[in-house]
């Protein structure tokens, strides 16, 4: 057992019995985060009355892409806000008890000349991108990311030299793209990690993540230290994003619910739900103003969520299977869909009816 | 065919809370007082009871949930696509009919979270018992389930056999209302269960998860680890919360400011590339545009980020501090950004740029920072890493943000900036809406040469979408 690095009046036991006294405070400051805790009304609803309704949006799918022939499971937008790039389920011909490889995460690099992608293979790797007829993509593939199990999430940062990579081994983990050296590793979640998202604030040092543990928690790229935790959800959380200033978080469950945490105020704010919304949302994203957030559900629906008053502004059908993938476009015209359905849906505004009076819906 | 290993049975629930919810869904609609409307329901000469209609268990969802018909009828088909609700007649496809076709609960029994997973043995008896109750009433999927069970469990199959010939004898005892609701609740079961191919398969879940508990990475318990814990708690305690009202008033400014820009909300000049199938939007935002537009324009002034984001923005701001003689701050703080994102070998090299351009003494474009920062950087630039030059780039930022970004914005470059830029005229709605745009797709940002501009770690490609 290590001893280095103790103090004079240190040892390893009344550390630990130190850590514990903190760890039986932060059950209770946990409840504290809650966003109705002891009959208290929700933040969000305080300020929801001062706000002025939306109208009725009405969102038309204007591109459905069928090329894949399998389940969609992940998309990324290009930054030049036209191209995507999408992955699948990819089945062995052959193979009818082999189980199928998923490649359940994937990522446009910011030049717009690679993408990133891994699965059950536990692996990320680069691919970059080549028109050459006569170049196999494949050949050229570089091995980034080794996790000891699925990779369930992965991001570049601002650059093509960098990716960060959430895995189902329970750690993210930033990686050098180039000579694929582990940079940093952040452990903590006690359980796999689903899903992660870099924050948008001035010095681009922090990002968040969610996992089976029903935990969000946000990092220090630098240190590789937690620096909040939030646990409000009933179970996993398939999807962490950034509210555009960077504040705040939305995250989608699998309790069919959607939150919103306030990092200043280091608790929940808001609970997008509905009674009739049943199933887990697996993806969530924000629209550029961050008064629409976007969720697709395991039920094949995406609602459309009013983030300041707190209700739902729409429910778009169309899919045939759940909806696996969500991103809003980097210029903010419209929002990509990917199902188990095998296609992606692109959406965006037709018109909104101005509000005169509106029914509350539920 | 469900991917990975299947969960333990006392997993399922907990996975699938979605489960639970439905069944508490259907287990209200059967109250007698409160419940959907039951009716008898005749079929043929028999009279089955506690039969409801599609177009009655639609109107019941919308009125319970407060939904519109359209949710309430999607709500209901889920309900019968898992099993919880079942057609009398054509069971074989699990479809929810708004209208008057007669459907009945499953019985608890069948439900999909009771009798998981379903056995294999279970799903031969069945088929067993529908080949010999009447011969060829397998469909093609089914037989070849059949075969390939008939294969696999060829040593059991006399089990098989007789199980089949003692349930359908047992059948033949009771009342024919009865036989045929049973039929109907095991059909269903299997429909869910076992999927025709083309179906969707309701009970797929993914890649398992929490598996990792056996290959997690193991931290063990060190001093480091405690120290760390102990750190953790201790700003957890003691760390300053902002009151939630001040935070929703941030919320509300920031949207209020954004609105107008956010093309899903208010649309956009002149028209949304993807609704009108016009790139003119695309041409006139492009990154690297001549004449950017004036919602662009205002933008640069709602935060310092957004003004460093947008490499027009960026590229004029550049120009203001030439003006100051105070360019080498923004050089200064891409160059640390490279540094920052860069690859991992180029470190060594990228540091020791950034030293001899800007930290040295007698530099070329030396940047004024506390002599405090400068020692404590000079410091680091003996063991260089990514992070080394945080603390002078951070100061160089915040000089920049508080300083000359306020002045920037009230100088006169700024202003006539605004007062150029233009909005777009709205498109005007095509008359014949039949008459469709060509499309054509955008240069891919890997094909274009990469832009000669100031290196800098956004990293936005060359493509600006002109066809």
């Amino acid at each position: 057992m290590a001893t280095e690095g103790l103090h004079e009046n240190e040892t390893l036991a009344s550390l630990k019995s130190e850590a514990e006294v903190g760890g039986s405070l932060e059950p209770r400051r946990l409840r504290l985060q809650r966003g109705t805790d002891y009959g208290l009304v929700l933040p969000v609803h305080q300020v929801a009355e001062r706000v002025e309704a939306l109208g009725q949006f009405v969102m038309k799918t204007r591109r459905t892409l069928k090329g894949h022939g399998n389940k969609v499971l992940c998309m990324d937008w290009c930054k030049d806000k036209r191209r995507i790039v999408s992955s699948s389920q990819v089945c062995h011909e052959h193979a009818v008890t082999m189980p199928c490889t998923w490649v359940m995460a994937c990522a446009y690099a910011p030049s717009g000349c690679a993408i990133a992608c891994g699965g059950l293979d536990n692996k990320c790797s680069v691919y970059p991108l080549t028109f050459d007829k006569n170049e196999n993509m494949a050949a050229k593939k570089k091995s980034v990311a080794m996790h000891t199990n699925y990779l369930s999430a992965c991001s570049f940062t601002n650059s093509d030299m960098q990716i960060l990579t959430a895995s189902g081994d329970g750690t993210c983990a930033l990686w050098d793209v180039e000579s694929g050296q582990l940079l940093q590793s952040f452990h903590g979640h006690g359980a796999d990690v689903l899903c992660l998202d870099l924050a948008p604030s001035e010095t681009g040092n922090t990002f968040v993540s969610g996992g089976c543990d029903k935990k969000a928690m946000v990092w220090d790229m630098r240190s590789g230290q937690c620096v909040q935790a939030f646990e409000t959800h009933e179970s996993d959380i398939n999807s962490v994003r950034y509210y555009p200033s960077g504040d705040a978080f939305a995250s989608g469950s699998d309790d069919a619910t959607c939150r919103l945490y306030d990092l200043r105020a280091d608790r929940e704010v808001a609970i997008y739900s509905k009674e009739s919304i049943i199933f887990g949302a697996s993806s969530v994203d924000f629209s550029l103003s961050g008064r629409l957030l976007f969720a697709g559900y395991n039920d094949y629906t995406i609602n459309v969520w009013d983030v300041l008053k707190g209700s739902r502004v729409s429910i778009l059908f169309g899919h045939e299977n759940r909806v696996s993938t969500l991103r809003v476009s980097p210029d903010g015209t419209a929002f990509c869909s990917g199902s188990w359905d095998h296609t992606l849906r692109v959406r965006g505004m037709v018109f909104c009816f101005p509000v005169c009076e509106r029914r509350e819906d539920g | 065919m469900a991917a990975g290993p299947a969960p333990p049975p006392g997993r399922l629930r907990a996975q699938m809370p979605h489960l639970r919810k439905m069944e508490r869904v259907v287990v209200s609609m059967q109250d007698p007082d409160q419940g959907v409307k039951m009716r008898s329901q005749r079929l043929l000469v028999t009279v089955i009871p506690h039969a409801v209609t599609g177009s009655d268990v639609v109107q019941w969802l919308a009125q319970k949930f407060c939904v519109s018909e359209e949710e309430a009828l999607h709500l209901g088909a889920v309900l019968v696509q898992h099993g919880y609700i079942y057609p009398l007649r054509d069971p074989r496809s699990l479809m929810l009919r708004p209208d008057e076709t007669p459907y009945r609960f499953q019985t608890p029994y069948f439900w999909t979270s009771t009798l998981w997973p379903a056995a294999e043995l279970d799903y031969a008896i069945y088929l067993a018992k529908k080949n010999i109750r009447k011969r060829g009433t397998l469909v093609d999927y089914e037989k070849d389930c059949y075969d390939r069970l008939h294969k696999k469990i060829n040593h059991a199959w006399d089990l098989v056999l007789m199980q089949a010939r003692e349930q359908l004898r047992a059948a033949k005892q009771r009342r024919k209302g009865d036989r045929l609701v049973i039929a109907c609740q095991e059909q269903t079961y299997w429909l869910v269960n076992r999927p025709p191919p083309r179906a969707p398969n309701v009970l797929e879940q993914g890649p398992g998860r929490g598996s990792c508990a056996a290959s997690r990475v193991l931290m063990t318990k060190s001093a480091d680890f405690y120290k760390r814990e102990i750190e953790y708690f201790r700003k957890a305690l003691g760390r300053t919360r902002v009151k939630s009202s001040i935070c929703l008033e941030a919320y509300l400014s920031f949207c209020g400011q954004r609105g107008p820009h956010d093309p899903l909300v208010s649309g956009c000049l002149p028209s949304n590339p993807w609704i009108s199938d016009d790139d003119a939007y695309w041409v006139m935002n492009a990154p690297t545009v001549a004449a950017p537009t004036k919602l662009r324009v205002e933008r640069w002034g709602f935060s310092f980020r957004e003004l460093l984001e947008d490499p027009v923005g960026r590229a004029h701001f550049m120009d203001f501090l030439g003006k100051e003689f105070s360019g080498e701050n923004l050089s200064f703080w891409e160059a640390c950004e490279e540094l920052r994102y860069g690859a991992q070998a180029q470190v060594p090299t990228l540091v020791d740029a950034v030293y001899e351009q800007f930290l040295a003494p007698g530099a070329a474009r030396w940047v004024n920072i506390d002599s405090r920062t400068m020692e404590q950087t000079l410091e680091g630039l003996h063991q260089p890493h990514r992070y080394v030059l945080d603390d002078a780039q951070l100061h160089i930022y915040m000089l920049m943000k508080k300083d000359s970004y306020p002045r920037f914005l009230k100088s006169d470059m700024y202003k006539g900036l605004l007062a150029e830029a233009g909005i777009p005229l709205e498109t005007k709605r095509r008359v014949f809406p039949f008459m469709w745009r060509p499309r054509h797709s955008s240069p891919s940002p890997a094909l274009l040469p990469t832009p000669v501009e100031p290196t800098a770690a956004c990293g936005l490609g060359g493509g600006d979408g002109v066809a």
